[in-house]
């Protein structure tokens, strides 16, 4: 195996060697039993006193949503203005300007939402206060709130009958203190000692070798980065992300950004076993969700690494695989390793432009959102798959001769119909609004929306409502959606595609919880065997996948066909 | 959902001073001792800085290693790739014809010895490295502008490559600013 | 059994008659006002109106951008189809369903019924004949030898042997009096022999076999949580694909690739799951026409299902483990005694006993060979001494003074210490190893001195503890309920393989154990017919009530036996699982399906303007129109192909739920995923001979 696969491979066997631990690490904070991190314990007490919050009163799910809406609520207002007045305020060496108010509005809602897509440019859309605290700030708040919301679920998982599901504020905030903050600070650290900025200083300026005037955009992005991948949020510093030299130096940072985005979805899956104490259903979890993965990412390496065969026509050797908008530090396995990585989890961020990937990988990537629960967000991951469980645990336990039963709870047709509804969401999100914008295009052909014609054009469409809709912020970047119609309709598919399959399955735990609670008997099915584990691929697959078959047909499958 | 109004306000207060200005401060000040003060590391020749260690920049003159071709031509402060789908027929167009200047000024390069990279676009627009075929293929070019022994620049180049990480993982490459601050290095 | 129960439970999947009918419902229910029930098969109605326009609109004006004629009129009545296939799948399973009842309620309508009509305060004996129909509740009729009891109704003096056989089939005739737990009588069933006088104890028309036949006929038939949740589920899988074709159209647009809206229709409805959702309501219809088959009539669809969750299950003894009562299996003579003579002496003290120990005392003695029948003259002046609950003990006085008597171990012990006898050492023992042994002995005294000990033992039947492994696999715990001594009763579990017993049972301690048990979250099923099972039948999650059980016991569980018989519970929680299994896999089959249909039919749609699709086109199918074609034909005939499966029920395999998932997944999952292929591409075939 050469030294690029290899690479890849060692990055996986790395997040798993952390993700373990991290686990039962991420379970003991909000079991309230002993970790290393205790000594936050007074900051912690020390916020909650000036807060006014009472970390002891336990709340039931409604309460936990309006907790958590409430919160996010102020979070968009707060965004909001300050992009609309950025230009005008602190902290803005390079001079850039205020944002349109609908830029304003999709930019807010992108990065509350997790999603972190960016309409603007890094260097000069936002400044140094609003990326550090609007847009950094988002980053660690979104996160603990999908975190806080899992944690929630996890709570109602128990096997006692309760409506009593902690205190929203106490697990968000140690979401952050014991979590977050710890964990992206040792990251930033690394970054900075292998040449990721830091400093508040502004642009550069000075004279290349050839003569040219440079100006390098610099600034304290080291910490932004940092939580941008821990917090599964992918909005970056530079325009180009993760492919910037600044953003992401060398091999090793590669490594490090890659591994520390899917570290804490992998890390709650095996945190998920240890606080239901039911560590096989969380191996058939991530051995199912690690299938979905490897499924996408194989087509995407072998694509990747066998090149352009348009250029290789051309004459260069394809040998260095298909390299348009790829670094040579990564190469194209750990760029397509990358791609299928900030896909299937929320992240977005990239280390390569994802519009110039081949067809077959774009298709991938594209699948990797729509599904949207392979590994998934941070919390958000599971919070998804457990929608698809929930049907799957429905449509084997009729299979099986019993009224369908999930971790000791009947499921009927009032949970039945909440997963339905958010199972639905994410098509109807996706393909309504691609049609929608499809449609503007046929009425208006010279409308300047797409940098690629053809198939390739509408891929790029696709691909944005997908990456609104499963909150993961990366897109095929040649699409000009910095316009009102982009910026608003994109806005929207966010905020629903965030809040609805968070709300959902908290109604759904919280709902199950007070249900009574039946042992399990020889005559369960056990949701934690392979088999079961086969069956809710096969309906994350049918519900997820097959809906947006028609759909990539026109997309990537044709622009692949009509080359092979 | 009115309970919850006033305990959020103060919350977020709390946390933006939290994340957004004690934890990029330490990191901050923890850069100070890192390589390049947190600045990013630059890179000097006869004691003048000619860039950034990681910021690729612009070389076409014949007798510099070639950096790979930009989408937005090394502009730092605007970073980003040409975005152009595999297939576009105006990014196929752009290649035929890097690769036709390629040939142009490296007389005696056959088109299918180009290696891929330096007829693409890096992802940043600003990528400081190519692969070590893309500096070897540039050998004999620079070797005849600069009135060079080939073998010479076969050993710089093999001097200045960094090797993958840790010997095993990930790519070989060279970087271009090193490379070409190394070549005029070299005894004239 | 009447030829007409027979006709019935033996019926043919397509018996002429019912499929008649079932055809002519087909079309009754295209009504839209009944199709709205089924929002899957509703949405398949508007695209075949959609259709309709669209043929209507190719006659007037004479376009051709929508493809030929013909061919729109080939889809069209493909998916006219479809939805006949579907309306007939249910309409034949209501058809039989209704059958099967009507079989029941031909048997019982308009008798002649002797009713008494009360003159005043006073009933008095004036007997009226009148239409059975007429009976109310409340009403006392009067049923001789011959007569067919008009309705059903519980005896309140009198006693008789009745033939029930034209309800169960079961042609030995049953024993009903006044008083006690066999006083129910059925409408139908005809008088052996003596007179009774019932009291009507239903409305006309409110009988469990009136609702149960409105149950099938749908008119009251409510859709269970399960269903409805299901209903949820397909309903959700019909808006997703609503989404896929309705956003198509821009899509194609885009890509300059004109749509026919019959290739879009015929899209939308390979995709939705039609199969399941033409079968469904068959589906839950034939669950209860199975209960009904096996003679168990359930008030509502809801306990066919939940009795397929069925956690645990409470079995009386009697009957049910073991055969009716104990029998003799030894005769043990005490100590110089004579075992021929007391063999003798144990079958003079069982020849006047009725009881089935004493006949099976006197059936072992002939088995081994002794002397069993006694002389007429000595019989004739002997007196038999009957059972009492004062001696506990029965016998015969022969006319030379010999006193034979037989009972349980104590009442004889009084009668020889009485007399000054002692009792011997070695029969104690005796009794105490039989008892030890699940047995019970029955201690026998010639002139009040003790020569010997009968043993007695329940015969376990044959077959049952297989019967119980095979629950337990299903994940249900079994409970055996008995009167007997713990120690007897402990014997017997181990024995017959039960998981638990509740020994010296008082009705109140089977509901105590029910109770106990769904607290902590089982769900319960028993059996019982006595009034004082009522309380526990209406607890129990399933209460199957037998049809010889009192009033009280049928109105408190939620279904009831016409056989009368114990080990029912079992087949009914094979029914229940039997029809969520059917709902599941073919919920699972139809939805795979999708994938072979995509294959075919996405290719198809824009194959014209992007040839390069051509590589999606796995099938190799001939044209655009014969795939969309063949995509269709498939979609519409697999309904009838399945119309057996989802009548007869998906097989349920005890072997686990893990393994069922598995070997269910691949046959239906994967089978679901291969069969269309397989049978698009040989439609195909045939119809690109056309196309």
């Amino acid at each position: 195996m050469n030294t690029e696969l290899l690479g890849v491979v060692a990055t996986f066997i790395i997040t798993l060697a952390i993700g373990i631990p991290l686990g039962k690490y991420i379970s003991k904070v909000f079991k309230g039993e002993k970790t290393i991190l205790d000594f936050m314990a007074p900051l912690e007490r020390f916020i909650f006193r000036i807060c006014g919050i009472d970390p002891t009163k336990e709340m039931n799910w409604k309460q936990h949503v309006a907790a958590l809406l409430s919160l996010n609520l102020l979070w968009f207002v707060y965004a909001f203005v300050m992009f609309l007045f950025q230009g005008s305020l602190f902290l803005n060496p390079d001079g850039n300007p205020s944002m349109s108010p609908h830029l304003s509005f999709n930019t807010a809602a992108s990065f509350l939402v997790n999603c972190n897509l960016q309409d603007y440019s890094g260097e000069t859309g936002v400044t140094y206060l609003t990326q550090l605290a609007v847009l950094m700030f988002l980053h660690f708040v979104s996160a603990a709130t999908g975190i806080a919301a899992l944690v929630v679920v996890f709570k109602a998982m128990r096997e006692k009958v309760t409506d009593k599901l902690g205190n929203f504020f106490e697990i968000f905030v140690k979401s952050i203190t014991r979590i977050l903050l710890p964990i992206s600070l040792v990251i930033a650290l690394l970054l900075v000692f292998h040449g990721t900025p830091a400093s508040f200083d502004g642009k550069d300026q000075l004279i290349t070798m050839q003569g040219d005037t440079a100006h390098i955009s610099r600034g304290p992005a080291a910490g932004m980065i940092a939580i941008k991948h821990l917090g599964t949020n992918g909005g970056g510093w530079f325009g180009a992300n993760s492919a910037h030299p600044l953003e992401n130096p060398d091999y090793f940072t590669n490594m490090v950004e890659v591994i520390a985005q899917v570290i804490i979805p992998v890390a709650l899956i095996f945190a998920l076993g240890h606080y239901l104490s039911r560590k096989r259903l969380a191996w058939v979890i991530f051995g199912v969700m690690t299938i979905g993965v490897l499924i996408f990412l194989y087509p995407a390496l072998h694509a990747e690494i066998k090149g352009n065969p348009a250029i290789a026509q051309m004459g260069p050797s394809s040998s260095g695989g298909n390299m348009e908008g790829k670094e040579v530090r990564f190469g194209a396995p750990a760029s397509a390793y990358w791609c299928i990585l900030t896909t299937v989890i929320s992240t977005g961020s990239v280390n390569s432009m994802h519009d110039s990937f081949m067809p077959v990988s774009g298709c991938m990537q594209l699948l990797g959102m729509m599904t949207n629960c392979f590994y998934g967000g941070n919390g958000v991951g599971i919070l998804n798959y457990y929608i698809f469980l929930i049907i799957a645990v429905f449509i084997s336990g009729l299979m099986v001769g019993r009224t369908p039963e999930f971790l000791g709870r009947k499921i009927e047709a009032k949970e039945m119909k909440i997963a339905t509804i958010i199972a639905l969401l994410h098509p109807l999100l996706i393909l309504a609004f691609t049609a929608l914008a499809s449609f503007g295009l046929v009425r208006d052909p010279s409308l300047p929306w797409l940098n690629n014609p053809g198939y390739h054009g509408f891929s790029e469409m696709l691909y944005q409502y997908t990456s609104c809709s499963a909150n993961n912020g990366s897109g095929f970047e040649g699409l000009g959606d910095n316009t009102p119609f982009w910026n608003i309709t994109a806005g929207f598919v966010m905020l629903l595609g965030r809040f609805l399959p968070i709300i959902g399955p908290i109604a759904i735990a919280g709902i199950l919880a007070q249900k009574k609670y039946i042992p399990e008997s020889s005559g369960t099915l056990r949701t934690d065997t392979g088999t079961f584990g086969l069956m809710t691929y096969a309906v994350i697959m049918i519900v997820a996948a097959l809906a947006f078959f028609p759909a990539l047909t026109l997309g990537p499958l044709a622009e692949y066909f009509s080359r092979h | 959902m009115k309970t919850y109004l006033l305990p959020s306000l103060k919350l977020t207060a709390v946390l933006i001073i939290l994340c957004s200005v004690l934890y990029p401060l330490l990191i901050a000040g923890i850069a100070k001792t890192a390589p390049g003060q947190g600045k990013g590391v630059t890179l000097s020749l006869n004691g003048k800085v000619v860039g950034y260690e990681n910021i690729g920049q612009k070389f076409t003159k014949d007798e510099y290693f070639w950096s790979r071709p930009s989408a937005v031509d090394y502009n730092a402060a605007g970073s980003g790739g040409s975005n152009k789908g595999p297939y576009a027929p105006d990014f196929l167009a752009s290649v035929k014809a890097r690769i036709d200047t390629f040939l142009v000024h490296n007389p005696g390069v056959t088109k299918e010895q180009i290696p891929v990279d330096l007829v693409t676009a890096s992802g940043s627009g600003l990528d400081p490295d190519i692969s070590i075929e893309g500096a070897r293929i540039q050998v004999q070019r620079i070797a005849r502008k600069r009135n060079k022994n080939e073998k010479d620049l076969f050993d710089l180049i093999d001097k200045t490559k960094e090797k993958p990480l840790l010997g095993f993982l990930g790519p070989e490459k060279v970087n271009v600013l090193k490379l070409n601050i190394a070549l005029e290095g070299l005894p004239k | 059994m009447t030829s007409e129960r027979k006709k019935a439970k033996t019926m043919k999947l397509f018996e002429g008659g019912l499929v008649k009918e079932a055809l002519k419902h087909a079309f009754v229910k295209l009504d839209p006002r009944i199709m709205v029930r089924n929002p899957v098969m509703f949405t398949v109605e508007i695209g075949t109106a959609v259709m309709l326009l669209v043929i209507v609109g190719i006659l007037f004006t004479h376009t051709h951008d929508q493809g030929s004629l013909g061919y729109n009129i080939f889809i069209f009545v493909v998916l006219l189809l479809t939805l006949l296939f579907a309306n007939f799948a249910e309409a034949i399973a209501e058809a039989r369903g209704k059958a099967q009842a009507e079989s029941l309620r031909k048997t019982r309508e308009e008798t002649p019924a002797k009713l008494i009509a009360p003159v005043g305060e006073l009933r008095v004996d004036e007997i009226q004949v009148v239409s059975s129909s007429s009976l109310k509740k409340g009403d006392v009729f009067l049923c001789e030898t011959g007569d067919i009891i008009p309705t059903d109704g519980e005896i309140i003096e009198g006693l008789a042997t009745i033939d029930e056989s034209a309800i169960t089939g079961e042609s030995a005739p049953v024993i009903r009096e006044a008083g006690g737990d066999k006083s129910s009588v059925t409408g139908g069933t005809k008088v052996l022999s003596d007179r009774i006088k019932v009291k009507v104890t239903t409305e006309p028309g409110e009988s469990f076999l009136d609702k149960m036949i409105a149950l099938v006929e749908g008119a009251s038939r409510q859709k269970t949580p399960n269903e409805i949740a299901l209903t949820i589920l397909l309903a959700a899988f019909t808006l997703v694909f609503i989404i896929v074709c309705v956003t198509l159209k821009p899509f194609a647009d885009y890509a300059k690739t004109p749509i026919t809206i019959a290739a879009l229709i015929s899209l939308f409805v390979c995709l939705i799951p039609t199969t399941i959702g033409g079968l469904l309501s068959a589906i839950g219809i034939a669950g209860m026409d199975r209960a009904l088959r096996a003679n168990v009539i359930t008030k509502s669809g809801k306990a066919v299902e939940t009795a397929g969750d069925i956690d645990v299950l409470l079995l009386d003894k009697t009957g049910t483990i073991t055969i009716g009562n104990r029998k003799a299996t030894n005769f043990y003579p005490s100590n110089g005694v004579n075992a021929e003579v007391f063999q003798e002496r144990a079958v003079l003290a069982s020849l006047a006993d009725e009881t089935p120990e004493g006949k099976s005392i006197v059936e072992l003695a002939k088995t081994l060979g002794g002397k069993t029948q006694a002389s007429d003259t000595l019989l004739a002046e002997a007196r038999f001494v009957k059972f009492t609950a004062e001696t506990r003990s029965s016998g015969i006085d022969m006319k030379n003074g010999t006193r034979i008597r037989k009972g349980a171990f104590d009442s004889i012990r009084n009668i020889s210490e009485k007399a000054g006898n002692a009792f011997p050492e070695e029969t104690v023992i005796k009794v105490k190893e039989i008892s030890s042994n699940g047995g019970t002995p029955l201690v026998v005294s010639e002139n009040e001195k003790v020569i010997g000990v009968i043993e007695l033992q329940d015969i376990i039947k044959p077959g049952i503890s297989e019967r119980f492994e095979r629950l337990r696999k299903m994940g249900v715990k079994t409970v055996m309920v008995t009167g007997d001594n713990p120690l007897t009763a402990k014997f017997i579990a181990e024995k017959a393989g039960v998981d638990d017993y509740i020994a010296e049972a008082k009705p109140e301690d089977k509901m105590n154990y029910i109770k106990k048990e769904q607290i902590s979250g089982k769900l319960v099923a028993m059996m019982g017919d006595g009034t004082n099972d009522a309380p526990a039948l209406a607890q129990a999650d399933v209460g199957v009530a037998m049809n010889s059980g009192t009033q009280a016991a049928k109105e408190a569980g939620n279904m009831v036996d016409l056989d009368n018989d114990p080990t029912k519970l079992i087949e009914i929680v094979e029914i229940g699982k039997q029809l969520l299994i059917t709902r599941g896999t073919l919920t699972t089959f139809s939805i795979a399906n999708d994938v072979a249909k995509y294959f075919a039919i996405v290719p198809a749609l824009f194959i014209a303007s992007i040839p390069a699709l051509q590589h999606l086109n796995i099938m190799n199918l001939k044209s655009p129109e014969s795939a969309i074609l063949s995509a269709v034909i498939f979609n519409a005939i697999i309904i009838p192909i399945l119309i057996p499966l989802a009548l007869r029920g998906v097989e349920y395999k005890p072997i686990g739920a893990s393994a069922l998932l598995r070997r269910n997944l691949l046959i239906y999952g994967l089978g679901g995923i291969l069969v269309p292929f397989i049978g698009i591409k040989i439609i195909d075939l045939f119809i690109g001979m056309f196309f």
